[in-house]
């Protein structure tokens, strides 16, 4: 039996949210039946991904081969210790959502089939965190977006639907993109398996096809994942889906595009090639400085921490950028922490509208005095957010920041440092007007934010201080995996056993 | 031949785009079903257009034959068909319900989304 699940591990983180979607799309008519089934397959999920992560930290690459054929002909299915880390981090997220959801899920939501959608989302995502095959890798993100646009018009209203309008149209036409990219690649090499992808590129003579895939990819990804000139669709989107779905959606979502990212620019194409590193650099400084101005002159809190998603990922970028096994080290220090801390900063927008009713910072206030416990968990992520030691933001700052300064940018170094100093200006804004402030209208109905709220709040904000007060273990974790990352020979290896048969691709 | 198709894709995506640059949303859908079928047609013809033998293995051999075409193409354009199919019948119901809600096909009429929180709003709804 131990051995059935050892073999089958990289199975299990999809097989479960499959299974609870279809039984919770089966039990449409009992809303209460779905929950459960839903908690159940959230619950599952996490176990399955931390067994997963802890055999890919012993054995080292899961491979597994989809209908029993060999690679590079059939689908792989592969887990690194990055991509393990993904699945439990988003599995850890998706259950907290669930959680939150007793508390903030209304009737109607649940009806129009938000327990299903979230599954179906929870497949995409570790499903785009497993895949070896780039073509398949366009099938989860297919599966993500459709399930995405079901969740982001749950209630269908005005903004809702305005919203979802431009979500669809960009994220389409990126998904287009990326498909393009995958044509022409396939064009040129005649493989779709990434590892075998990884062989047989540097051995590939440079063409335009390959350039003008390369750069589809970096377009495609870079529409997901909210780069620099390409993010405005996610502040006009992200905060009119209900908080649940919007915190899952700045937790996951555009990691999702980051995670391919750094798949296709170590795996397939290194960042040295034809200019890229520039590329890469440049939107990074731009994604950092103009998503923490943009959220400077929002009043709406979750429109500023959607514009905050924006700058963090530019950090993460950096990584990438500069791209030295320290670098992308941070840059995964940087993503899993970010995960935490953005998704807890829009439960708490949720749990400020829960105790006054608006998301309106203008018209909130007076938190401090009514909800102190609130208060305080507020200003874990918050701070966490802005870098301030010792939370898991500032070793994550610390690592990117130091990465750049060995990686001859200072001038990235300095860009990352003043948008932190901004950071704390949007963070202060939130914590002066919600909590500080007297409430702006004086007969106020305090209303108390349940514990199906708080738990989860509180949850992520003791991993938070768990990783900024002994960050130790992560970051020689995200050493390990950023070695395995950047070592094409090793998923070589893990995914192509069978020589003979790789080399027929020739 | 490759010449030919190479003019047919970049005439139909310049259109797509074209169509997609546009304020009025149901163009804009027609631009994305555009593309989607252009970018079909280039995984096609990147997969090679040469005269080949249908892939079927005949009887007695457990491979194909050099002169049989390459069937993985056809299957990653079916695949892409039918999600292409799913996401655009799936903007067109959108298009409907925003027009339903927002009454105007103009995408410079839709800015229920972005007035939430706005300083240039006065007082703003909270949706």
């Amino acid at each position: 039996m131990a051995e059935f699940f050892a073999q089958t591990a990289l199975l299990w983180p999809l097989g479960i949210p499959i299974a609870a979607a279809a039984l919770c799309a089966a039990l449409w008519s009992s809303p209460r039946a779905q929950r459960t089934a839903s908690m159940a397959g959230l619950v599952l999920t996490l176990v399955a991904s931390l067994l997963l992560l802890s055999q890919v930290l012993s054995d080292g690459i899961q491979v597994k081969q989809f209908g029993a054929w060999a690679a590079p002909f059939g689908i792989s299915f592969m887990a690194d210790p990055f991509g393990a880390a993904m699945v439990v981090i988003s599995s850890l997220l998706a259950l907290a959502a669930g959680v939150f959801g007793f508390a903030d899920l209304r009737q109607r939501q649940v009806r129009s089939g938000f327990h299903p959608l979230f599954q179906g989302l929870t497949v995409g995502v570790n499903g785009a965190f497993l895949t070896g095959d780039i073509f398949n890798l366009y099938v989860w993100f297919e599966v993500m977006l459709i399930t995405t646009l079901g969740l982001i018009t749950l209630d269908r209203t005005r903004a809702q639907l305005d919203g979802a309008m431009k979500y669809a149209v960009l994220n389409l036409f990126s998904t287009i993109l990326f498909l393009m990219a995958i044509g022409l690649l396939y064009g040129v090499t005649g493989t779709l398996n990434m590892a075998d992808l990884a062989r047989v590129l540097p051995q590939t003579e440079a063409s335009s096809a390959l350039g003008v895939a390369a750069m589809m990819f970096l377009l495609a990804f870079g529409i997901k994942a909210g780069f620099f000139p390409l993010f405005f669709w996610l502040p006009a989107s992200y905060h009119t889906a209900s908080i649940v779905v919007s915190a899952v959606f700045a937790g996951l979502l555009t990691k999702v595009g980051v995670y391919a990212c750094f798949r296709v620019f170590t795996l397939l194409f290194e960042v040295e090639d034809g200019g890229i590193r520039t590329i890469v650099a440049l939107v990074a400084a731009g994604t950092m400085l103009f998503g923490v101005l943009g959220a400077a002159v929002q009043w709406d809190v979750r429109r500023i921490l959607s514009f905050h998603i924006i700058s963090q990922i530019g950090y993460i970028l950096l990584g990438l950028a500069i791209a030295t096994p320290l670098a992308l080290a941070g840059a995964i220090f940087y993503i899993i922490h970010h995960i935490i801390v953005k998704a807890n900063l829009f439960f708490i927008a949720g749990a400020i509208h829960r105790a006054t009713g608006t998301y309106d910072l203008r018209k909130a206030g007076g938190l401090m005095r009514s909800s102190p416990l609130l208060a305080l968990l507020f200003l874990i992520p918050a701070l966490s957010l802005a870098g301030i030691p010792p939370m898991s933001g500032f070793w994550a700052k610390f690592m990117v920041i130091d990465a750049s300064f060995r990686g001859d940018a200072a001038w990235l170094a300095a860009v990352a440092l003043f948008v932190g100093l901004l950071t704390v200006f949007s963070m202060s804004k939130i914590w002066i007007e919600a909590f500080w402030k007297e409430p702006p209208r004086a007969v106020e109905r305090v209303r108390k934010v349940p514990l199906a709220m708080t738990a989860p709040i509180a949850v992520l904000c003791a991993v938070t201080v768990a990783i900024g007060f002994n960050p130790e273990p992560l970051i020689a974790f995200a050493g390990q995996a950023a070695e395995t990352m950047g070592d094409r020979a090793l998923f070589i290896a893990a995914v192509l056993q069978e020589r003979h048969i790789a080399g027929a691709t020739q | 031949m490759n010449l030919v198709y190479a003019f047919a894709i970049a005439a139909q995506m310049g259109c797509g785009i074209y169509l997609l640059l546009s304020r009025h949303v149901v163009r804009v859908v027609l631009g994305i079903l555009l593309l989607s079928a252009a970018t079909n047609l280039l995984i096609f013809v990147s997969g090679g257009l040469i005269n080949t033998a249908p892939p079927v293995i005949s009887a007695g051999s457990e491979t194909l034959g050099d002169q049989a075409a390459n069937p993985l193409p056809q299957a990653l354009i079916l695949t892409a068909i039918v999600i292409g199919f799913a996401l655009v019948a799936f903007a067109a119901a959108l298009v409907l319900k925003t027009y339903r809600a927002l009454g105007s096909v103009f995408t410079d009429h839709h800015n229920a989304a972005e007035a939430m929180g706005s300083p240039f709003v006065e007082e703003s709804s909270n949706g």
